[in-house]
């Protein structure tokens, strides 16, 4: 039978069959439509964050923006082990976003800094168990026993006396006649879920393909958006073909909005032609002689100004002039693109009396704000629908899309699907921001360090994203890992210097600890190597005070075989570093191809403490998925800019690592019982300095520049 | 009007025959478990299978795929050892890139029943995964191998 569809056809078709009237709202596994009177159907919803029906399925409502960070389950893992349920009760929805969702220690809502367990988890306790206490009530109310005669166990309560159960789904009309208790008892007694490597609520929709990522939105009756932006940074236009795109069969309107020139039209390939046909003409923006080189000439001329000074201990100048031993080095390293698979996008409908955003966004709060703002409505008349995001890595905190398709949706009246291309999402990022430090570095006679001085000159992040967090002149990200370094060295200062430039930049997974850790950690491998001492001891005596990250150390130095003899023409490198509440240590395992330059990772052995743990299978991934990114920046990544503009444009000009450049990894985790600390961004940082650090064991080379492609290798076994 | 055959189902569609054959499956169709990455062949997000075969979606133009049979990860059993291997090694992150990852790997292994670990690495390198999971796409694909993958 054959099925005619042209676009409308379609859609009012699946629309009919389902007897549509309402709203069309959409759930972390795939589009729901559903009758607004189902609501009422919900007896028991003892706190904003979970429902249960009578029919015995649980509802956790998560504030968090799952992005491959596995939160949809770890959040719920919380609450259903308070709750004492069957795991195989829980589904998850994405909470809409709402003042009673916001994150209780940033005040808003939104997904970052690897928080969202940390921020998250005694909130979420609470409510698992507030419904618990309210479930075995009511169960002792309709047996006419004592409460300390119930007991509760996977989804039931049970009645000690008869040994009679009931399940929560059954309790629920009567339960939600109780007071929810605002100091609830947590469980006692060992975890049943917590600690066990459940798997994720989300991959069964990611594997058929059902999960409605922002790209996939699809509403009745949507245009497609598309915007000609400048291709230099403030470049203004200087003329554009209004009436051409208008003749393209499907389209509807050529709107200018703040950010360029917005094109729209029934398909997105109409809406495309319509883009082209603009031939928009654009003056050279506001400096057009940027480019790669000028970037990092001016990084690395900043190095003698002055900084502000962010840590000073002792007298570093005093320990450097009756040094035995100096050390002095100067790092560049480039600005990097998130290159999320899923290009930015957003869908919005803007009418008269509501708004509705469809967005994968890290930053619900900053999308509510720019629709209460581009529509004039109340936050209570705004809808933000939060999708799965196809990776995130900080740039879905920017909301600039959701501004682009509110502002087009505004001026058409219409539901409008802004989709960026691949080119756009490159050109258009708020980028790992390029940077260069100078080190220097003294022994005493005995080959102790006594001093360490860090200059980085490093555009600022925070001045723009969070400007509160900015203090005394010194970005938190600039510093971060320099200026809380765990080795402990009498004389310490670090300096920051900031350069600003027209390339705007944002937070990138494990925002200013990408570059920092890669200059500490190499550089104090260059001073063990000056003191003529093992890199791991070397560390290790510098860390006296630190037990935790000392036998961090210790595991993954005894997992990669270290001092034993590496296969031949292979060498370790070892690197750590702290961030988000976590420890991460990792060995690389490293060859170099002295003909052609080629580095190649063989193995990367990783430790980590995160204290507590949720899922340990999360945390596992979280390091594979980490390391392999990290390492994508280590041999491969790197934005070039030219004429004022980004010139890197798709993945055949940023490449990033695939699978044949992949490493065997492997995790060790070392519970340590203590706070828990944060998982998405801490695989990232140490895996570069180890293959460094590998790299000049191995070929006697120093890199101090990323990526360390083989034109560096080569370039740096010429010099020797 | 073109006449599409996906998922063993015919589909008539009003578009010009050079739209490539992702945006019509994802756009016109609404199959969005399809996805679109870089519009250039060098990421394997889109990758469908046309008679057959593992092939980039976005270099395709649908008139094209006229009179071929198209099936996307849609019109993939949920018993087939590849998807239940996906689930088995819990490999997708964000998972974006899995649908491209899946129709690949099970292309490959109706043809290499019981492929080397350097087979697979050279196989799957052409699909980008931006989450890292790698090293459980090989271990899948290792894990439905020894299931027998049926084609």
């Amino acid at each position: 039978m054959s099925r005619p569809v042209t676009r409308r056809e379609f859609l009012k078709k699946s629309l009919a069959s389902a007897g549509l009237t309402i709203a069309v709202s959409i759930t972390p596994f795939g589009h729901k439509i559903f009758a607004i009177e189902n609501e009422k159907d919900i007896p028991f919803k003892p706190s904003v964050w979970l429902q249960i029906s009578p029919d015995n399925m649980i509802t956790v409502s998560v504030n968090k923006s799952e992005m491959g960070q596995g939160i949809y389950t770890s959040l719920s893992m919380i609450v259903a082990e308070e709750l004492d349920a069957d795991w195989k009760q829980i589904t998850v929805k994405s909470a809409s976003a709402r003042d009673e969702y916001k994150d209780p220690v940033w005040g808003s809502q939104g997904t970052g800094g690897s928080t969202s367990v940390r921020h998250m988890h005694d909130t979420l306790q609470k409510a698992g168990a507030a419904a618990r206490e309210m479930l075995v009530k009511a169960a002792a109310q309709k047996w006419g026993i004592e409460e300390s005669d119930c007991e509760t166990s996977s989804g039931t309560v049970r009645n000690k006396k008869d040994g009679r159960s009931i399940s929560y789904g059954s309790l629920t009309e009567k339960a939600a006649q109780m007071e929810v208790p605002q100091q609830p008892k947590l469980k006692t007694g060992h975890s049943k879920l917590i600690g066990t490597s459940i798997a994720r609520l989300d991959i069964p929709a990611k594997v058929n393909g059902s999960a409605v990522f922002g790209f996939d939105v699809q509403i009745q009756g949507m245009l497609y958006g598309t915007v000609e932006r400048p291709p230099a940074y403030g470049a203004k236009v200087i003329s554009y073909d209004k009436e051409s795109p208008l003749k393209i069969s499907g389209m509807h309107r050529v709107v200018p909005i703040t950010r360029g020139i917005a094109v729209c039209a029934d398909t997105i390939d109409a809406a495309w032609s319509g883009k082209k046909a603009l031939k928009t003409i654009w003056d050279r923006g506001i400096q057009p002689t940027m480019d790669t080189k000028s970037l990092e000439s001016d990084l690395l001329s900043y190095l003698d100004n002055n900084g502000l000074v962010a840590r000073n201990d002792g007298n570093v100048t005093e320990a450097l002039k009756k040094a035995a031993k100096r050390v002095e080095a100067v790092y560049l390293l480039p600005y990097l693109s998130h290159v999320n698979m899923e290009p930015m996008n957003c869908t919005a409908f803007v009418r008269k009396e509501a708004c509705d955003v469809w967005v994968p966004t890290q930053n619900q709060t900053g999308v509510l704000e720019l629709a209460k703002k581009i529509s004039g409505l109340k936050a209570d008349q705004i809808n933000v629908h939060t999708t799965y995001l196809g990776t995130g890595f900080g740039r879905r905190f920017e909301t600039d899309v959701v501004e682009e398709a509110l502002e087009i949706s505004k001026a058409t009246g219409k539901p409008v699907k802004v989709i960026w291309t691949r080119e756009e999402d490159m050109k258009n990022d708020f980028y790992r921001p390029g940077n260069s430090c100078r080190i220097e570095g003294a022994l005493d006679d005995k080959g102790n360090l006594i001093a360490w001085s860090h200059k980085v000159v490093v555009p600022s992040i925070f001045a723009r994203a969070m400007p509160g967090a900015v203090k005394n002149g010194i970005d938190p990200a600039a510093v971060e890992g320099i200026e809380n370094m765990h080795y402990q060295i009498e004389n310490i200062r670090v300096e920051y210097v900031r350069i600003d430039t027209p390339v705007p930049v944002g937070f990138w997974r494990s925002v200013g600890s990408t570059h920092n850790a890669f200059t500490v950690e190499s550089f104090i491998d260059e001073m063990a190597n000056a003191a003529g001492r093992d890199p791991l001891v070397f560390r290790l005596s510098l860390l006296k005070n630190n037990p935790r990250l000392r036998r961090l150390l210790e595991t993954v130095a005894e997992k990669a075989g270290w001092g034993k003899q590496p296969k031949t023409g292979q060498a370790l490198g070892i690197a750590q570093h702290f961030c988000f509440g976590s420890y991460v240590a990792q060995v690389a395992e490293v060859s170099v191809n002295r003909q052609n330059g080629q580095i190649k990772v063989h193995r990367v052995i990783c430790a980590v403490d995160c204290g507590s743990v949720i899922n340990p299978d999360t945390v596992k991934a979280q390091m594979e998925g980490g390391i392999i990114m990290g390492l994508s920046t280590a041999l491969k990544e790197k934005v070039e800019f030219a004429d004022g503009g980004v010139r890197s444009s798709n993945l055949h000009n940023y490449e990033v690592l695939r699978m044949n450049e992949t490493p065997e990894i492997e995790v060790h985790i070392v519970v340590s019982n203590e706070k828990l600390g944060g998982i998405g961004e801490p695989g990232v940082p140490p895996v570069a300095p180890a293959v460094a650090n590998a790299v000049f064991k191995a070929a006697g080379i120093r890199l101090r520049n990323l990526p360390m492609t083989p034109e560096t290798v080569v370039s740096a076994l010429r010099k020797g | 009007m073109i006449k599409l055959t996906v998922n063993e189902e015919e589909y008539k569609v009003d578009v010009l025959p050079g739209v490539p054959l992702l945006w019509v499956i994802r756009e016109y169709l609404k199959l969005t478990g399809t996805k679109y990455v870089c519009g250039l062949g060098l990421c394997g997000s889109c990758t469908v299978h046309i008679d057959g075969k593992a092939v980039r979606s976005c270099q395709v133009p649908v008139n094209d795929a006229v009179g071929k049979k198209i099936t996307t990860i849609e019109g993939i059993p949920e018993d087939h050892p590849v998807k239940q291997a996906w689930i088995k090694e819990q490999v997708p992150q964000c998972g974006y890139c899995q649908p491209g990852q899946i129709m690949e790997a099970m292309a490959f292994l109706s043809e290499k029943k019981n492929p080397t670990e350097k087979e697979i690495i050279n196989h799957m390198s052409g699909n980008l995964c931006r989450c890292g999971t790698y090293p459980r796409i090989k271990l899948a694909i290792k894990t439905a191998a020894q299931k027998g993958g049926r084609q």
